[in-house]
């Protein structure tokens, strides 16, 4: 029963946190720094759930982003309905489109499915570049957002992340989720015990996607554009969610939380060079050298990005909540007992 | 009929330099079991090579494909030698740790590249790059011709080595059982370093073959990667005979494409048979060819 608190205080302490921090930072860029950080709380964990959890890695979830953003702006943009309805409907339109294709792929074995789901996404890109009366092409969509101020999507976003740690909780300590797991690590053992593999590999994507398609609408509203090269695009979507899933740990609840976190402060680490150190350094040196390493590193985001990739795999392949018990140990020095 | 002709030449002159990037990468996925993710950045990389060699040093880009391919070669090594072997022995959740690796590293090598060059265009403008001959009715670009000629002769070498030599029957040999060959006495770990070498010095063949004809640029990579993993996904996982047959049709789809059907769809034809192959020939052409 102890246990079972203390397991729940951090991540309700945390949650408290959160939902008072818009009135402690009164600044925007830090709101929206923050509900960019719980949309990809969301997407990581979605990720997660397949691949963490299933063992099934999608190297493609932009797809599935794209189409509920999709969803959502062509509903106002061609009828004139609330972009609101559309979240509904990018959660469902996510996993209609993750249907027909778990059924193609996971009757194969290895490489497949990964590599299909990068397909996926360009495909989809490209069709969303083509269909020109339907998608607008290139020119992308554009919508007025409802709420001019930043604070009801911090709660409507929070509210969803709630919401889907809930969800992927449940799934996870409930038949389900052992399923899941007996899945990933023994596909054929799973199988001879009787479970239907394809059907439940079926419920872990159509879970997964639906609640990225959530965030794909959340996101069109709340910048109100979106262009094909945005939302299915697999740098900054499909690899930034593996990245999120990998950096946390694949198959922790809590996981893609820090890897959201990581992530977003990585790449605002870079974008702002150094949260503008270099800048304030060349302001009151008024050396010129500073200025120009501000420039770099701002232009390295992408760099640094892919650098992050490759030290996490190589040394903490298990990400940072998988391999805590590692860290401790190396970094803070901890010994275990026993 | 001398359209549709035409569009064939074309696709085929395309196609056997696709099956020179299909090789390389079905070479890595049958030895390692892995899809190398950044085998377009690679080739991206031997293009700003030949680039920097023909603007600085005036090197015709045919010549250096001596330089180019074995400083792919030492790349390909370095990367498999410092970050894909270390992975090996890592215990993970995740099955696809070093698939993963490969796109970090071509994410890196892209950006790298774009810090030293920019995001600008840059061509390799030699006296032959625009030329044509004429057989017929149809034309042939002088520089896709060569390149093709070279890329039979590296594909035709390719096979002689893999068949003929010591070292390329190591190579089949831990291909298709690891275990064994590591029996047998095979240095497994020495050949995944080999192999990932001679796939990464293919994919630096094709690049500097297709720098006197695409413009370059860092973003060039990441399209060839998918074209590269259609092309073994349709000659079936690890079979070179069949990355050879996928290069060809992948060539002759995407030039037929754009002919019949309009210039927006060269990038969604690969994919849309890449999705009827999963479909109906999952295990691509081998399954037909048995090689």
């Amino acid at each position: 029963m102890l246990s079972e608190m203390k397991k729940n205080l951090y991540p309700l302490i945390f949650l408290l946190a959160l939902a008072v921090f818009p009135f402690l930072a009164r600044e925007e860029y830090y709101e929206h720094l923050v509900i960019l950080f719980m949309m990809w709380v969301i997407i990581g964990s979605s990720w997660n759930l397949l691949a963490g959890y299933t063992g099934r890695v999608s190297f493609g979830h932009a797809a599935f982003f794209g189409s509920g953003a999709y969803a959502a702006g062509l509903l106002t943009y061609h009828y004139g309905i609330s972009p609101w309805w559309g979240m509904a409907t990018g959660g469902l339109l996510a996993t209609a489109v993750a249907f027909p294709f778990g059924w193609i792929t996971f009757r194969l074995r290895g490489a497949y499915f990964a590599l299909a789901t990068l397909a996926l996404n360009e495909v989809l890109k490209d069709a969303a570049k083509i269909a020109e009366p339907l998608t607008n092409g290139m020119v992308g969509i554009l919508i007025m957002p409802t709420f001019s101020s930043k604070l009801p999507y911090y709660y409507i976003i929070m509210a969803m992340m709630v919401l889907t740690i809930l969800c992927m909780r449940l799934t996870v300590h409930s038949k389900l989720g052992y399923y899941f797991v007996s899945i990933r690590e023994d596909q054929d053992a799973a199988e001879s015990m009787g479970i239907n593999t394809t059907r439940y590999k079926m419920i872990s994507l159509g879970i997964g996607t639906f609640w990225t398609g959530l965030a794909g609408a959340f996101y069109m509203n709340y910048m109100g554009f979106i262009d094909p090269s945005v939302v299915f695009s697999l740098q900054d979507i499909s690899i930034a969610a593996v990245l999120v899933g990998i950096v946390g740990g694949a198959g922790t609840i809590y996981g893609p939380a820090v890897g959201a976190f990581v992530m977003i402060a990585v790449q605002e680490f870079f974008r702002s060079g150094f949260f503008g150190v270099f800048k304030y350094f060349g302001d009151k040196t008024g050396s010129a050298a500073f200025a120009t390493l501000s420039e770099f590193v701002k232009s390295a985001h992408a760099l640094g990005f892919g650098l992050l990739v490759i030290f996490v795999i190589l040394l903490l392949p298990n990400g940072i909540v998988g391999d805590w018990g590692k860290i401790k140990k190396r970094v803070f020095r901890v010994k275990t007992v026993g | 009929m001398d359209v549709f002709l035409q569009t064939l030449v074309a696709g085929i002159l395309k196609g056997g330099l696709y099956a020179l990037i299909g090789m390389g990468m079905t070479l890595i996925m049958g030895v390692m079991g892995i899809i190398n993710l950044a085998q377009g950045q690679l080739m991206m990389v031997s293009m700003y090579i030949t680039y920097v060699l023909f603007s600085v040093f005036k090197i015709d880009p045919y010549l250096s494909l001596l330089i180019a391919m074995p400083a792919l070669f030492l790349l390909g090594v370095l990367i498999q030698r410092q970050l894909l072997n270390p992975l090996m022995k890592v215990e993970t959740i995740l099955p696809h740790n070093q698939v993963l690796m490969t796109v970090g590293i071509g994410m890196v090598l892209t950006e790298v590249i774009r810090f030293i060059f920019k995001s600008d265009y840059r061509s390799v403008s030699t006296t032959y790059s625009n030329q044509t001959f004429f057989l017929g009715h149809i034309s042939f670009s002088v520089a896709l011709t060569v390149a093709f000629f070279i890329a039979v002769a590296f594909t035709l070498a390719m096979f002689w080595f893999l068949m003929k030599t010591d070292l390329g029957r190591s190579i089949r040999a831990t291909a298709q059982d690891k275990d064994a060959a590591t029996l047998m006495g095979v240095n497994t770990a020495r050949i995944t370093v080999i192999t990932f070498g001679l796939g990464s010095a293919l994919a630096a063949c094709a690049g500097t073959l297709l720098a006197p004809v695409f413009y370059i640029f860092p973003d060039i990579g990441g399209p060839f990667t998918s074209k590269a993993f259609v092309i073994t996904i349709l000659g079936g996982l690890g079979s070179t005979v069949g990355a050879i047959f996928g290069g060809l049709t992948l060539g002759i789809a995407e030039s037929m494409g754009p002919t019949y059907l309009g210039m927006d769809y060269e990038n969604i034809i690969g994919m849309v048979i890449f999705v009827l192959v999963l479909v109906f020939l999952p295990s691509g052409f081998k399954r037909l060819t048995k090689i």
